[in-house]
């Protein structure tokens, strides 16, 4: 039986600039354990905007949010960014490395953070995510030098070294040109195969067809 | 282990921008100098000016304030007024007046029993002239006993020659300014003659020159016994001017002035009264000293307003990415606060440092020669307290400055950044 991982009831989200929009109506939907879920629709139809709510770090909505069975929505802003550093990892359209850092830095830094281990195994487990992403010899380059591909990878090494219970991307292919396109699709296959939850945005179809179950959006509702 | 991480980042975001963080730095680190040598200098300069003023100034100055009291006349009788007569009599003048203390000698024995004062030096003074050749020079000349007197003011650390105990054993001695000397072109031994205001001579034989490194002592005045002096006046044994008193406490004067006024119903005064133009004086230095201090602290803090403000505008996907990585907002504040506070103790140190060779440098700049007051250094106080003021002043307005930006850090939404 598999446990669900996030559960969202009845969100909705209004912006406010320039005039008084809703943008998402009444969301409801459950996650899986292992599953690997694609939300597409059309730009502006709220499927980025859902996402950010989804991972916490959007908190100005109505409706709540569960994740791994702990009410979420509502938690103070220091018990919300531990949460976010220990149970979700994120991948976006940038990389948004640091570029004073290496590579290896970047990967440390969630773990750091998180202190739950020492320095020394911290730094041996972003050499194992970077070795899984075809990285490690470019693991003491600074950030800046990395071609957009390898900055992608180094940034999906850094969302998984918290091990997350969600890996939540948003667009994680919409910059990258199709030979790096193609290498990320197989990471992303990889990480579901290998158990990973995986919640992601996306209006690429062959990318979407991956999926366990994609989630189309339209106008704020999902498609049913 | 939230700490390490976050002082991590800050260590690297400083030293990826050198020459900021070194130019942040520089402002703190003159504003600071700056800062101490001024103070330094100043409170130098105040130490000097209330030593000299202590150096002539007894702490209580007993005398008689001569009162014109006019509501008693013969006036009225010899015109032989009657009730509804007046008799005007415009610009009336006392008859004799004698500005010496009654019982004096009662007095002094009083006050030596007091326990709060340590020295008790009666004094007879006048102003007298110096006959030299066909010119007089004017100079106060205060009768003294000279061992009360060295007491009240270490007079025999002040000799330029001879000692003042030489005026108890010298008939008629008298010790003069070296700059009188000069003037009158005498020496130690030679004989000066002195003309008091109701037209006596008297000779006196130089006994030593001491020297104050003050114009008015130097120039202008003159030491003499009480019973020569009382010859030159041409009065009685038991007729003295002025009491002047030093007290083992000098804090205590201006309480205890008032007391003493009442008591021997003779003015008194304490010694922050009459130099009130010193205390103000000082007052004024320092009050410039800390407004053009803090105005230089400020400009410091500005430009680490300024640069830290650049920082995170140039930062904010990097704050973004640090947030949604789980930094929660107390962290950017660290990262970003702690960058200015390092900016200001390293600021604040260096400061320090030239501050204090910049002190050290002016004690030994020799002060212009002046006629006035004499002074080799220019004066430097070497007061640790400007020090400890210098740094926490630094950090305050670095933290403070480096607060508001490290705020606006905090409270960037980065789902707006992050979206893209």
């Amino acid at each position: 039986m598999p446990q669900e991982v996030l559960k969202a009831e009845k969100l909705n989200k209004y912006f406010h600039e320039p005039a008084t929009f809703q943008v998402l109506h009444d969301i409801s939907l459950m996650i899986q354990e292992g599953e690997f879920v694609s939300i597409m629709g059309k730009s502006g139809c709220g499927k980025s905007t859902l996402l950010y709510l989804l991972s916490t770090l959007d908190t100005d909505y109505e409706g709540t949010v569960d994740i791994d069975g702990k009410r979420v929505t509502g938690l103070h802003e220091n018990a919300m960014a531990h949460f976010r550093n220990e149970h979700i990892g994120f991948v976006f359209q940038f990389h948004f490395l640091l570029p004073e850092f290496t590579a290896l830095e970047n990967v440390m830094i969630p773990a750091l953070k998180l202190g739950k281990f020492g320095h020394k195994e911290v730094e041996q487990q972003a050499m194992e995510k970077l070795r899984q992403m075809e990285m490690a010899e470019h693991a003491h380059k600074l950030s800046g030098k990395l071609s957009g591909g390898q900055q992608q990878r180094v940034a999906i090494a850094r969302a998984l070294i918290n091990s997350p219970k969600i890996i939540m991307a948003d667009e994680p292919t919409g910059n990258l040109d199709s030979a790096n396109t193609a290498i990320i699709f197989n990471i992303f296959n990889q990480l579901a195969q290998a158990g990973n939850t995986i919640i992601t945005v996306t209006h690429d179809h062959d990318f979407a067809r991956k999926s366990d179950r994609i989630l189309e959006m339209v106008d704020g509702r999902i498609k049913i | 282990m939230n700490l390490p991480v976050n002082v991590k980042i800050m260590k690297v975001q400083l030293l990826s921008r050198k020459r900021q963080t070194i130019v942040a730095t520089l402002g703190v680190t003159f504003g600071i100098g700056m800062f101490i040598l001024m103070m330094s200098f100043m409170k130098g300069m105040n130490d000097f000016f209330e030593g000299v003023m202590l150096s002539v100034t007894p702490d209580i100055r007993i005398y008689n304030d001569y009162k014109t009291d006019y509501s008693s006349s013969v006036t009225g009788e010899f015109f032989g007024g009657k009730e509804n007569n007046w008799i005007i009599v415009r610009h009336p003048r006392p008859k004799q007046i004698n500005l010496n203390l009654k019982n004096a000698p009662g007095i002094i024995e009083d006050l030596r029993k007091n326990d709060a004062i340590q020295v008790v030096s009666p004094l007879v003074s006048a102003q007298v002239l110096f006959n030299y050749g066909p010119v007089q020079l004017g100079a106060m000349v205060d009768g003294v006993d000279i061992r009360e007197e060295d007491r009240l003011f270490g007079l025999s650390g002040k000799m330029a020659s001879g000692r003042p105990e030489n005026l108890l054993t010298a008939d008629n001695g008298i010790l003069l300014g070296y700059k009188l000397a000069n003037k009158l072109n005498v020496r130690t031994g030679d004989l000066v003659t002195a003309t008091a205001p109701s037209g006596t001579q008297l000779r006196f034989r130089v006994v030593g020159m001491y020297k104050f490194g003050i114009a008015t002592m130097d120039e202008y005045k003159a030491y003499v016994s009480l019973t020569g002096m009382q010859q030159l006046l041409g009065k009685s044994r038991d007729y003295i001017t002025d009491i002047r008193l030093k007290l083992k406490n000098m804090k205590s004067a201006a309480r205890l002035a008032p007391l003493l006024a009442r008591k021997y119903n003779y003015r008194a005064e304490d010694w922050e009264t009459v130099n009130a133009s010193v205390k103000a004086g000082n007052l004024i230095r320092d009050t410039f000293t800390y407004i053009l201090s803090f105005t230089l602290l400020l400009i410091a803090g500005f430009g680490i307003y300024n640069i830290m403000n650049m920082v995170i505008i140039g930062k904010m996907k990097d704050i973004a990415i640090l947030k949604a990585e789980g930094f929660a907002r107390k962290d950017i504040v660290q990262i970003f606060l702690s960058q200015s506070l390092i900016i200001g103790l390293i600021g604040a140190l260096t400061g320090l440092l030239m501050g204090f060779l910049l002190s050290y440098g002016l004690s030994k700049v020799p002060w212009p020669e002046d006629e006035f007051i004499i002074i080799k250094h220019f004066p430097v106080n070497f007061n640790t307290s400007y020090y400890v003021v210098g740094v926490v002043f630094g950090l305050t307005t670095t933290g403070l400055a480096g607060l508001l930006p490290a705020l606006k850090a905090s409270r960037i939404d980065p789902v707006a950044i992050l979206r893209g």
